[in-house]
């Protein structure tokens, strides 16, 4: 006797569409949620989720502050984009990186303060950036321990990085992103039956031959590159990881839906381009977090030189800033202006994305904290003075948002230092030289 | 004490602190610490290519390399492999090792049937895993790692019930292998030189290999290695002189100068499309491999004077790229011809072609500044200031500003800032002689309606168009110095150390006596014993002979 295959999630999907992969809403399942729909039915919290956004350039001063600290009420001009959001925000002015002495590197220290808590002296960061030390505690357990991904076309431009050397690739194709997360290798977590795959059982054993290798092979390695062999192990254990994961049956998750199969798109930094793929890299992601794969996402917008530019102009996103005049009338560059509004158009796209997940009586935002990250406070001048930062969600209630942070030319690692520790690292003090801190913001924190 | 109870328990290590307590207090032992390096996208494909054949497909995405003075060669001695990085290694290696075992291949690329296709079979799995082995990992498999490997494909076969899938999957594990994926150099005690240290005759082989063919050694170079030939001055020249006469040395040639010419950077090169619509990704590529062509016939082929490549008018050029120079071209159906600008043509040597002035350029506008950054920093090895970080630009390419029609005109008004003039002196009148070239790498007379004025100078040598920027070039000692100084990085993975700069200034002086023949001076390099040179290392040190015989050795005892 054949048994009957049992009906699945997969099944159902692969029944309506006859094999075309499409987005299809599936009905909520409650049961796989407590009664206020925001835990597994298990009883645990729904995991919290850290990422990092970043463009270049930052704002035109003058333009983005809120009118008063504490509390957000009206947006100023270039962040009316997200006005929407205005409660599950923060705004952070008056956050600088401190030079030392050192050289600006411009387009470069600015970012690196943001992000690493250190300026380097030369172009070279030596430090991982905050989302790989939060990734290393709340991404151990997933899929991917974060992806990465780049919406100008160039992997490099991720600031995502595990020390100077070791920097994590974004993708730059929504297509490979789609293939890399829901491809075969994707397990629905919400599939009603699951048999692991045999050739998945196979290649976990055969990869502790290449485990093995370690022994033998550092044993005359010095201690720099011992620890270039380091990191290639911890990704190796990675690729374990996500093959045991894969030979169990994940717990069920009610939010996740399989997006629809991406087709490969153009590529460049046309900033129609950009912000297209940056569209379906928000929706992949987007679903990437509801399904589990991964708790950490990062988004590099654009290069910190950004040279997004528009079809058929001579000049990029960049070279405007230092080449467009002040215009007299206006007291600021409406060409820049109009770049910054079409960026924060899409931060809002993104942040809408993880909103528009509902989990429950609440929103994948809701559990998710994104810090922005950008490399200047005054593009024309290459000035670290204010530059702007941004937080989305409350990371499971452990931030506080709707409010506008006022520094008084402050640390930016601040933040950086915040947030590890609302994400569980035990970190008190954080950062090199000026940029060095044990304050947190102790004003967002819940 | 401890030193003695340490000595006791390790003879190996005994010797090591003994040859290096040879040295007096002062001395330190030259070389330099062995690096490990990453195998470059390429270097993976060609070993592919090498073992399996053409008809194997390397897909996927590599991990980017990075950039470190000047050259990806030493950028590979630093990076390592990142979560997504192996995880795309790992796509790449069972993709394959799947072609290899596949019904297609399997009867050439494996030496051997099993007796039952749907089991284990340890003798077979054992015959093409010994054979693969040594070519991936450039020295043979210790006893253990061929039966460690050996035991995936009999447990992978068993869990799959093939013997073709099981094998495959043992492939891959060595295909993402740290001991494929990074180049390591093992040091050993130089019998010759007391208290010197130098690279084992595995690690010369990939040394010599990588070098002068950018790939693994071949078998014969292996068997050289094998039988110490690499040891003596005589076995390493002859090992030298026979890689520098195959046509593979083309290869290497090749590889070189697209690291030096940072042609990696055309993978993420923008053009508007609208301002310049013959620019594309296949021009992009046929610029790269005109000048690549253009260099390897007459450095190689040719045998010529390194600085001719500047100044040369034969060039080769595809259909396409004839459009792009607008020249008339006979050439087979999407092949190549050769092609000669006339006398006094501004295309003189690669700095005129499309694969440097499309580079060295704006999206939308050329650049006198990159492309005089370019010649220094690319060409002549001379660092240019970064720029300073409170800089007005507003007049510098406001190109619609009727005052300034011209990119000189803009440049001339900016660089009339203190603060900006002292570096763009040395950059814009070279990139000037360049502006008869747009952004897309076609010839234009005039930009906004005025005539171009070519005219610049280099380091005091003036000239009025590009020919002549050629020839300022061409004329440059900095310039073969700086090829020596790059070939020399290039083969080491890093840059020279403090007491190797006599060796590079010998290059040079060697270089120029030669008459700058490039092929001479890689044979200058790849037979200088400071090419192996090694610091001592810095843990398991081996005395006399490399860590592989040690434990070959080792495991007789066992035995």
């Amino acid at each position: 006797m054949i048994p009957m295959k049992p009906v699945n999630r997969r099944r159902i999907l692969r029944g309506i569409m006859g094999g075309a992969a499409v987005s299809v809403g599936l009905p909520f399942l409650d049961c796989f949620l407590d009664t206020n729909g925001t835990a597994l039915a298990g009883g645990q919290q729904l995991p919290v989720v850290f990422g990092t956004w970043f463009w270049g350039l930052g704002l035109n001063p003058g333009r983005w502050e809120p009118a008063k600290p504490g509390k957000l009420e009206a947006m100023n001009t270039e962040l009316q984009p997200l006005a929407a959001y205005k409660d599950k925000m923060n705004v952070f002015s008056g956050m600088k990186a401190f030079l030392d002495g050192k050289p600006n590197g411009v387009h470069f220290s600015g970012v690196q303060g943001m992000l690493t808590g250190t300026v380097p002296r030369g172009m070279i960061a030596d430090k991982p950036s905050v989302d790989t030390l939060i990734a290393d505690v709340i991404g151990t357990r997933t899929r991917f321990r974060s992806l990465e991904v780049a919406c100008a076309g160039n992997p490099q431009h991720s600031q995502s990085r595990r020390n100077g050397a070791v920097v994590n690739p974004a993708e730059i194709s929504p297509a490979a992103l789609y293939s890399r997360i829901f491809g075969a290798e994707f397990t629905d977590p919400n599939a009603a039956d699951f048999k692991p795959d045999p050739a998945v059982l196979v290649r976990r054993s055969a990869l502790s031959a290449v485990a093995d290798d370690r022994q033998s092979f550092e044993k005359t390695l010095g201690a720099a590159d011992r620890a270039r062999l380091d990191e290639y192990f911890t990704s190796l254990r990675g690729l374990e990881q996500q093959l045991d994961l894969q030979a169990q049956k994940p717990a069920p998750l009610a939010a996740c839906t399989v997006p629809g199969k991406v087709d490969e798109t153009p590529v460049g930094t046309e900033i129609e381009i950009v912000k297209a793929n940056h569209k379906l890299f928000a929706g992949l992601l987007a679903h990437a977090l509801a399904c589990g794969q991964t708790q950490v996402i990062n988004v590099a917008f654009a290069d910190a030189t950004s040279s997004l530019r528009r079809a058929g102009g001579t000049q990029t996103h960049h070279e405007f800033s230092h080449e467009e005049p002040v215009d007299a009338a206006l007291g600021y560059q409406p060409t820049l202006a109009w770049f910054f509004n079409e960026i924060m158009t899409s931060l809002a796209f993104f942040v809408g994305s993880l909103d528009g997940i509902k989990e429950g009586d609440k929103t994948l935002l809701d559990r998710t904290v994104i810090m922005t990250a950008t490399d200047l406070g005054y593009a024309k001048l290459h000035g670290l003075e204010n530059m702007p930062m941004l937080t989305f969600g409350g990371g499971n209630g452990r931030i506080k948002t709707g409010l506008h942070i006022a520094a008084q030319g402050e640390p930016s690692s601040r933040v950086g230092l915040t947030l590890q520790q609302a994400m569980g690292v035990p970190v008190s003090s954080w950062g090199t030289d000026s940029m060095q801190t044990s304050k947190t913001v102790t004003e967002i924190m819940a | 004490m401890a030193y003695v109870k340490k000595a006791l328990a390790s003879v190996a290590l005994a010797l090591t602190v003994c040859s290096t307590a040879l040295l007096a207090a002062d001395e330190k032992p030259a070389g330099s610490d062995a690096v490990t390096r990453r195998l470059s996208q390429e270097q993976y494909r060609q070993v592919v290519s090498d073992l399996f054949g053409p008809s194997i497909k390397v897909g996927g995405r590599f991990e980017p390399d990075i950039r470190r003075d000047g050259l990806l060669a030493m950028g590979a001695s630093q990076v390592s492999v990142t979560a997504s990085g192996l995880e795309e290694y790992d796509k790449i290696a069972r993709n394959v090792a799947a072609q290899v075992v596949s019904e297609q291949h399997r009867d050439t690329l494996i030496p051997c049937k099993p007796a039952n296709a749907k089991a284990p079979d340890d003798a077979c799995a054992a015959q093409f895993l010994s054979e693969t082995g040594p070519m991936l990992y450039r020295r043979p498999l210790m006893p253990e790692e061929l039966q460690s490997r050996v035991k995936v494909a009999a447990d992978a076969a068993t869990g799959l019930k093939d013997f073709y899938s099981g094998l495959g999957i043992s492939l891959a594990t060595m295909l993402e292998s740290p001991k494929f994926l990074f180049r390591q150099e093992i040091a050993e005690s130089d019998p010759n030189h007391a208290g010197q240290y130098r690279m084992d005759a595995y690690s010369k082989a990939s040394q010599l290999s990588f070098f002068l063919w950018n790939a693994a050694p071949d078998p014969e170079l292996l068997a050289a290695a094998e039988h110490g030939d690499l040891n003596s001055d005589k076995g390493l020249a002859k090992q030298v002189d026979r890689m520098i006469a195959s046509p593979r040395l083309q290869g290497g040639v090749r590889a070189f100068f697209t690291d030096m010419l940072g042609f990696d950077e055309f993978e993420t090169l923008a053009k508007d499309s609208m301002i310049f619509p013959k620019f594309n990704t296949k021009v992009a590529k046929d610029a790269q491999e005109q000048t690549l062509r253009t260099v390897t016939n007459l450095l190689v082929t040719q045998k010529a004077d390194y600085r001719d490549i500047f100044t040369t008018h034969k060039t080769y050029l595809s259909p396409l790229l004839a459009s792009v120079y607008e020249v008339p071209l006979v050439a087979p159906a999407g092949g190549w011809a050769t092609y000669e600008f006339p006398e006094g043509d501004p295309r003189a040597g690669i700095v005129s072609q499309v694969s440097f002035v499309a580079l060295h350029s704006h999206p939308g506008r050329s650049s006198p500044t990159l492309r005089g950054k370019a010649v220094r920093e690319v060409l002549l090895c001379q660092k240019v200031p970064t720029p300073p970080a409170n800089v007005n630009f507003t007049l510098v390419q406001d190109t619609k500003n009727p005052q300034y029609k011209t990119a000189r005109a803009r440049l001339h008004a900016h660089a009339t800032d203190a603060t900006c003039a002292g570096c763009h002196k040395i950059m814009d009148p070279i990139g000037l002689g360049l502006e008869a070239f747009d952004s897309g790498g076609s010839l234009r007379a005039s930009e906004n309606g005025e005539t171009i004025d070519t005219t610049g100078e280099l380091d005091g040598m003036k000239f009025t168009d590009a020919g002549g920027l050629a020839k300022a070039v061409h004329d440059d000692p900095a310039a073969p110095a700086c090829v020596v100084s790059r070939a020399s990085s290039y083969g080491l993975g890093r840059l020279p150390a403090k007491d190797e700069a006599e060796w590079v200034k010998n290059l040079q002086a060697g270089f120029k006596e030669g008459g700058y023949r490039f092929p001479a001076l890689l044979r200058l390099i790849a037979t200088s014993p400071e090419f192996y040179r090694v610091a001592p290392p810095q843990m398991g040190a081996i005395d006399g002979q490399s860590k592989l015989a040690q434990t070959n050795s080792n495991q007789e005892i066992r035995k």
